[in-house]
């Protein structure tokens, strides 16, 4: 038993009693804002142990996890749970915590008008996120992997749902759970099919057997791409990514805690996790890095396309996502994992701006917007430091990460991805300085756009007596991330880490070119106008055509639910009702029938009955006498 | 065990209760209801303490009674309980507590709808603990008929159209009536018992006619042609019960019918008595018969699965949706034992606790929901989350649960199925079983989506409805309780069963 196991233990097991006191004791949670007291507390709580944890975790992987029996079986426990600390569970377990905790205590401020009951609902749910994140995060087995993979998602759809009242939000709840668990489906026949050839679901006992080289690998393929289907549903990969731009329908702060730092990384972490098991199934690894790239510029494609704030950033998670995976396909998962940790922190921070911007301006839509930066200047600078990370500029916290990704990216030998992807640095530099200049900079909404006079003036109107900076609960958090994002940024510029492989030594100037010259065309396009806006998007009209339709992948998912999955339940139960049923119902009617043939027998009339008695006496007389 | 017939107490303490109502409490509801809470808690509080009390290093059948009825046949008064039938005990009582407490509310004739209601539970409770074959097979039949009864007088009706080739015998049996719905269950389960009988008698009379007690055919050896027949009128028997398909038509009918408590009652108890059954006598006594037809048990009960799925996403009735989610979740029950592993029969058995709590919810808030809303049409519903915040919850709790999500009981039971399924001589079983919680994942959040959260129903009927009262809340309390603290702790439950398993597996020769 090691401390850093017991620590995070603790870390694990305090918003789990934030949630049952919030759950269990109802007048608590009806107040409201006291709810939220609690569960802030116990999050900080939570993120001090979480640090501790870290500190005192070792570099080793092979540390003895704190177990216990979940289900008994005849030879020892079938499955187990427990914590398993080291190195990378307790820097991801730091890093939920410390959103989670941040998400918190801005969400105070967020939703500060929601009704008091609401409120403590939604304390509950992030106090049970928060418990379920960790527990995936420790996970010491694919069993309790798979648990708390599911609680989260399970959290992900009542948050998502979190205004149930509105169609689109009860919607997009149930979008993003089917969505996730037709991935889930296969993660879980993969994990069946792992049990069964090893008898194990412990990641050390595994990774021993893989190391004595006992595994067999004969099939391991269909595993790992079963374990990887997953991940595709829970890290947004194409084609399974169209859940979480409809999941932005939650409240902001979810967005940031959920779909964009945490949850949504849990399908690279799981790769991370079992990386010397998909490294013994190279195929499967070269597929997780080609829809990796592909789903980071299809993402990035469809984010420039966007005109809603929340769903240019959650088109970039996507992308993002898709660039961990990349790496993480090419063979180096710990680049794909750093690319994580540093997206986590300054997605969050555009998250928790966008989030104030909302707050502030009453519209998720960048025209409504416009020269933000002279009434909120704190929400444009902490923003512009998301941006310049997210675009991957020196000294933020993208540059490194992102450099490191593509890197890896080129030494696996992944050519076209790593051409795919640096395409896709460009648009993302592009596709986010769009947002700053549109939102930002230019002129207010109302008189930068003649054709929006109508709507455009009573918006601006409205939103020009609360367009402001947020109130300390909502600036707290993201300045503290803007700090965090910009320090591991100037950290890693200045003293890098050493390289797991051989990165050329034109890729950094190569990237900063084309992320600078992605940042130059938007200010040239929407802030200084050189470029006309409408000229620029007809040189790409197919592009864009299909970008604004999502690539009719979101139309292929409609039309399977509906045209073939519903309408094929229907025939079937039709079936069941009038063919399966209607036999027995046919029996049945023929006993009827024949009850009532028979019944006519009984004529009532006593000559009938007489004859009949006759009838009778004569046979018995011919039977008697027929043996003789 | 201190001497007291404890078995004997939990099965006769509700028919105590029916007799007590029936003669002591006429016009006074208030008392039919207090009596029935009283005699079912008793019943309750000693399940519980026969749950704790249970000795599981000792294993094997405990808390044994024996009480000889008619010697010169062998017909033996005779209770024991193991791991398997003791959590089925405990999960009648849960049921029938809740049952009571959900259907607070009856208005019409309560007298005799709670004293029907509770001598159903001594049959269900007989079935669960006879060691004799005669006895179980009298106390089967106790269950059965006052379902006949329950439906006819206290269900209610739906409306059916006739269509499609049949049509004409749909219109001569009056498809949709409560009459039509309780004389279907009624015939199919007695269409199954003759099945049954034949084969316990066919059982009784191949070891030598001495002795109807389970203990003592299970150490018969009968011929494999014998087996393989009467594993066969087994299957059938219990297996209509278990609404296996395509015999699993009386269910949807039957559940969507019978009033609140019955329905809980049926879907979550009775249903399982098939399986139990099935389980004690078919594996039980039949090895060689079991391992000759595992294959089509396996096979149809993965139609089940998946068929059932897909017409519960069909309907538009908020019951039949339930009700063929039983059908789907049963077929769960039964590719358990049909995969013959350790995993895969604890999950079985788990999967008939768990499904009985989670269906006795779903009953207990779609009777709920019927009361205050007064409809079951699924799409003229809607946003009640707001109005009625905790039925919604335990709506969704349940819908969880059903759809596998784990810290529900659901999760254990599905997940040590698929396991099972994926070790067995036929590893495609676990594809429909992985599909069937998919499906299953569609329908129910689709439902509770569209009733209880989404926007407002238009209808002015559905505005200003309350949330559970008084005694509801009990009902929905103890149930969600339930479901969380098996999927938390599987282990309270999984240790005794696995006592009971593992030697069954062993006489099947697939364990050393």
């Amino acid at each position: 038993m090691t401390d850093s196991a017991q620590f995070a233990l603790y870390s694990l097991l305090l918003p789990a009693g934030s949630f049952l006191l919030l759950a269990v004791v109802a007048p608590l949670r009806r107040s409201g804002r006291p709810a939220g007291f609690i569960s802030i507390v116990f999050s900080a709580a939570a993120l001090g142990w979480a640090v501790r944890a870290w500190l005192h975790s070792s570099r080793e992987v092979f540390q003895p996890p704190l177990l216990w029996e979940w289900i008994p079986a005849e030879a020892g426990p079938l499955a187990t749970v427990g914590v398993l600390a080291d190195a990378d569970s307790t820097i991801m377990l730091v890093l939920v915590a410390l959103v989670s905790f941040l998400v918190q205590v801005y969400s105070l401020g967020y939703l500060a008008h929601e009704p008091a009951q609401g409120l403590g609902r939604y304390y509950a749910y992030q106090s049970l996120f928060a418990f379920s994140m960790m527990g995936l995060v420790l996970a010491p087995n694919f069993v309790q992997l798979f648990i708390f993979w599911e609680l989260v998602g399970l959290c992900s759809y009542l948050l998502i749902g979190y205004w149930y009242g509105k169609p689109e939000a009860a919607r997009a709840a149930v979008k993003a759970f089917w969505t996730t668990k037709a991935g889930d489906v296969g993660l879980l026949i993969g994990i069946v099919l792992l049990w069964q050839r090893t008898g194990t679901f412990d990641f050390l006992e595994l990774l021993m057997q893989v190391d004595a080289g006992t595994l067999p690998l004969e099939g391991l393929g269909l595993v790992t791409f079963c374990i990887y289907l997953g991940a595709v549903g829970k890290s947004a990969q194409f084609p399974l990514h169209v859940w979480l731009p409809d999941a932005m329908e939650g409240p902001t702060p979810v967005s940031a805690l959920i779909h964009a730092a945490t949850m949504v990384t849990a399908g690279v972490y799981l790769l991370k996790r079992t990386d010397w098991l998909f490294a013994l199934t190279p195929d499967v690894l070269a597929l997780v890095g080609w829809v990796g790239a592909f789903t980071a510029l299809l993402a990035a494609t469809l984010a420039c396309a966007q005109s809603d704030i929340k769903r240019v950033l959650a088109y970039s998670t996507v992308s993002q996502l898709g660039y961990m995976m990349a790496a993480i396909g090419a063979g180096f998962a710990s680049a794909g994992f750093l690319h994580l940790l540093t997206n986590g922190l300054f997605k969050a921070l555009l998250f928790l701006g966008a989030g104030a911007v909302i707050h502030a301006v009453g519209s998720n839509d960048i025209f409504q917007m416009g020269g933000l930066r002279r009434a909120m200047p704190q929400t444009t600078i902490v923003f512009l430091v998301g941006a310049l990370s997210l675009a991957g500029i020196p000294l933020f916290g993208g540059f490194f990460s992102k450099d490191e990704v593509l890197g890896a990216v080129w030494a696996g030998g992944l050519t076209a991805p790593f051409v795919m992807l640096v395409v896709t640095a460009f648009l993302t530099a592009f596709y986010m300085f769009r947002v700053v200049f549109i939102a930002f900079f230019g002129e207010p909404a109302s008189q930068g756009h003649g054709a929006h006079v109508g709507a455009g003036h009573s918006s601006a109107a409205h939103g020009g007596t609360h367009l402001q900076d947020p109130l300390p609960t909502m600036a707290l958090p993201f300045w503290l991330l803007a700090i965090m994002s910009v320090g591991v940024g100037i950290l890693f510029t200045v003293r890098h880490p050493e390289h797991e492989f051989a990165a050329p030594g034109w890729l950094t100037p190569l990237v900063v070119t084309v992320s600078v010259g992605g940042i130059l065309l938007a200010w040239l396009t929407y802030h200084r106008r050189v470029v006309d806006a409408e000229r620029l998007a007809a040189a790409f009209g197919l592009v864009r055509e299909a970008a604004l339709a999502k690539f009719w992948v979101d139309d292929v998912f409609e039309a399977m639910y509906r045209g073939a999955l519903l309408a094929f339940s229907r025939a079937v139960g039709w079936m069941d009702r009038y063919l399966v049923d209607g036999i027995v119902n046919v029996l049945s009617a023929w006993t009827l029938v024949l009850g009532d043939r028979l019944r006519r027998m009984q004529s009532g009339q006593p000559q009938d009955y007489v004859y009949g008695v006759a009838l009778g006496l004569l046979l018995l007389l011919v039977l008697i006498q027929w043996p003789r | 065990m201190n001497g007291l017939p404890l078995l004997s107490i939990i099965t006769w303490a509700p028919f105590a209760g029916a007799l007590l109502i029936m003669f002591t409490a006429r016009h006074n509801p208030l008392r039919v209801r207090c009596i029935a809470a009283v005699s079912t808690g008793v019943s309750l509080i000693l399940s519980l303490r026969v749950f704790w009390a249970y000795d599981r290093e000792v294993a094997g059948f405990q808390f044994y009674e024996e009480w000889p009825l008619v010697p010169p046949l062998g017909i033996t008064y005779q209770l024991g309980i193991d791991g398997m039938s003791l959590l089925l005990v405990l999960l009648t009582s849960l049921v029938i507590v809740a049952g009571v407490f959900a259907s607070w509310t009856v208005k019409e004739r309560s007298q005799e709808f709670y004293a029907l209601l509770l001598v159903l539970v001594t049959g269900v409770y007989g079935v669960f603990v006879s060691l004799d074959l005669f006895v179980l097979f009298l106390f089967y039949e106790i269950a059965v008929l006052p379902m006949y009864l329950l439906i006819g007088i206290w269900g209610s009706s739906g409306e059916i159209r006739p269509q499609g080739i049949f049509g004409w015998a749909f219109r001569r049996t009056g498809v949709g009536t409560k009459e039509y719905a309780a004389m279907k269950l009624t015939l199919y389960l007695l269409f199954g018992s003759a099945f049954i009988l034949v084969g316990i008698l066919a059982l009784y009379v191949a070891a030598g006619s001495t002795s109807f007690s389970f203990l003592e055919l299970e150490l018969t050896q009968f011929d494999p042609a014998l087996q393989s027949w009467v594993f066969l009128t087994f299957y059938v028997g219990f297996g209509i019960l278990a609404g296996i398909w395509p015999l699993h038509t009386w269910s949807p009918d039957g559940h969507a019918s019978a009033p609140t408590a019955v329905s809980m009652l049926h879907a979550g108890v009775l249903m399982k008595l098939g399986a139990y059954g099935f389980v004690r006598l078919g594996l039980g006594l039949l090895p060689e018969g079991t391992h000759q037809w595992v294959w089509l048990v396996g096979t149809i009960a993965c139609i089940n699965i998946v068929y059932g799925a897909l017409s519960a996403m069909a309907q538009t009735d908020l019951k039949y949706v339930i009700a063929y989610s039983s059908v789907s979740h049963m077929g769960v029950v039964m590719l358990g034992v049909a995969t013959l592993t350790e995993s895969g029969l604890n999950g079985a058995v788990f999967q008939m606790f768990a499904h009985g709590i989670m269906t006795g919810l779903f009953f207990a808030l779609v009777g709920l929901v019927y009361e205050k809303a007064h409809s079951r049409a699924i799409f003229t519903m809607g946003g009640f989350g707001r109005m009625m915040p905790g039925i919604a919850t335990a709506f969704t709790v349940g819908s969880l649960s059903s759809l596998g999500l784990p810290a529900t009981a659901g999760f254990v039971a599905e997940f040590l199925t698929l396991l099972g399924a994926w070790q067995s001589r036929h590893p495609w079983w676990l594809f429909p079983g992985v599909l069937g919680a998919f499906l299953t994942s569609i329908y129910v959040l689709r439902v509770a989506k569209q009733i209880f959260w989404g926007p407002q129903a238009t209808d002015p009927h559905f505005h200003d409805l309350p949330d559970a009262q008084g005694p509801e809340w009990a009902a929905l309390v103890i149930l969600v309780f339930v479901l969380v603290l098996f999927g938390v702790a599987p282990g309270i439950a999984i240790g005794p069963v696995d006592t009971a398993t593992i030697p069954l597996l062993a006489r099947l020769g697939v364990l050393p």
